[in-house]
């Protein structure tokens, strides 16, 4: 299983939750496995070609999937996920 | 310049330190910082960099005091409700240390008036509440050859990140390169925010800034700092710098500040 963090604006999705599981060996597997359990997820994270949003990031433990494989950057057991979008409040 | 006897009493506990000294502490009183946004980030920010003694602070925010903002904008009072934000933040940044500069700027960044703005300041902090302010401000640091701290906040969430790009490490856009399409998601006040965040992320914004005037210690200039307050995590993330940046990529795009930057408000 990998563990994947989920933010607060995304958090309404997963009941609140900001930690899931989900299985997968890529990015986008576990993100298919992910709106599966919870569903919505998917269409908040891929624009209406499927590409990751540009205003939301994924990292794998520290990297950012847009400099190593994308959705397809591989997973193994222990890696963490986290998807990090823009944020912009500050007044 | 040499302080009066006053002044290093003020700034005796920075200048027994060792990283900082008398000449940091003189870095910091010719330094010249300008804040955008006198609000959640702005105040904390703000309030620690003229306790700190950088010399000359500016202040640009439009708005007036409202009695929604006093849940975290700690440089306002009861008593400046109505009043405007940049007046109200003098007051109280000048009554703290009467020895800095302040400089207030009532009155909203745009396009037209950022460059003017940047002319006169060193290091500029990004306090500002809308995508449309935070694209404009990494366009016009880069072009201006400044370096930006950028915080946000988002309602138990922080992010932090240094914005050198005209010395070679990623801009914004790199971490970022678009905008949220307007109408996608709610926008800021209907998402509200931990009043608190603001202070620990505005907070470090200021210590930031301090480091890069003083040029000490490491910095976030190709980190992001990811800050959970509701499960007390910070994280930090690489921020490469894209190739393909359409602002500091190796074939640029954007070569002036006459694009479109209407957005909405938040994720």
């Amino acid at each position: 299983m990998i563990k994947v963090r989920i933010p607060t604006p995304l958090r309404p999705l997963t009941r609140g939750q900001g930690e899931v599981e989900a299985k997968g060996a890529s990015v986008a597997e576990v993100i298919a496995n992910l709106d599966s359990i919870h569903p919505g997820l998917k269409q908040r994270l891929y624009d209406e070609t499927g590409e990751l949003r540009r205003f939301v990031n994924i990292y794998v433990n520290e990297e950012d999937i847009r400099f190593l494989k994308g959705k397809e950057t591989a997973l193994k057991e222990g890696d963490e996920v986290s998807i990090v979008p823009a944020i912009a409040g500050g007044r | 310049m040499s302080f009066t006897d006053a002044q290093i009493q003020r700034y005796s506990r920075h200048i027994i330190l060792p990283e900082v000294g008398g000449k940091g502490q003189q870095k910091l009183s010719r330094a010249k910082a300008l804040i955008i946004g006198a609000g959640g980030l702005g105040s904390p920010a703000g309030l620690y960099l003229a306790a700190t003694g950088v010399g000359t602070l500016g202040l640009v925010d439009g708005d007036v005091v409202d009695l929604s903002n006093l849940q975290r904008q700690i440089l306002h009072t009861t008593a400046s409700v109505g009043a405007s934000k940049v007046e109200s933040g003098r007051r109280m940044l000048a009554a703290l240390n009467p020895e800095i500069t302040i400089k207030t700027y009532q009155e909203n960044i745009t396009a037209a008036n950022i460059l003017m703005f940047l002319a006169e300041y060193d290091i500029i902090l990004d306090g500002s509440d809308n995508f449309s302010t935070r694209f404009l401000l990494n366009d016009a640091c880069y072009f201006a050859k400044r370096t930006l701290i950028s915080g946000s906040i988002f309602r138990f969430e922080g992010q932090l990140a240094t914005i050198k790009a005209h010395e070679g490490y990623p801009c914004y856009r790199c971490l970022y390169p678009e905008p949220p399409p307007a109408g996608l998601v709610p926008n800021c006040q209907e998402a509200g925010v931990l009043g608190v965040l603001a202070g620990t992320i505005g907070v470090l914004q200021a210590a930031e800034a301090i480091k890069e005037i003083l040029g000490i210690g490491e910095t976030l200039a190709d980190r992001l700092l990811i800050y959970d307050a509701l499960e007390m995590k910070f994280r930090k993330v690489t921020r490469p710098k894209d190739p393909r940046c359409h602002l500091c990529g190796t074939h640029p795009t954007i070569t002036d500040l006459s694009g479109d930057y209407t957005v909405s408000c938040a994720l």
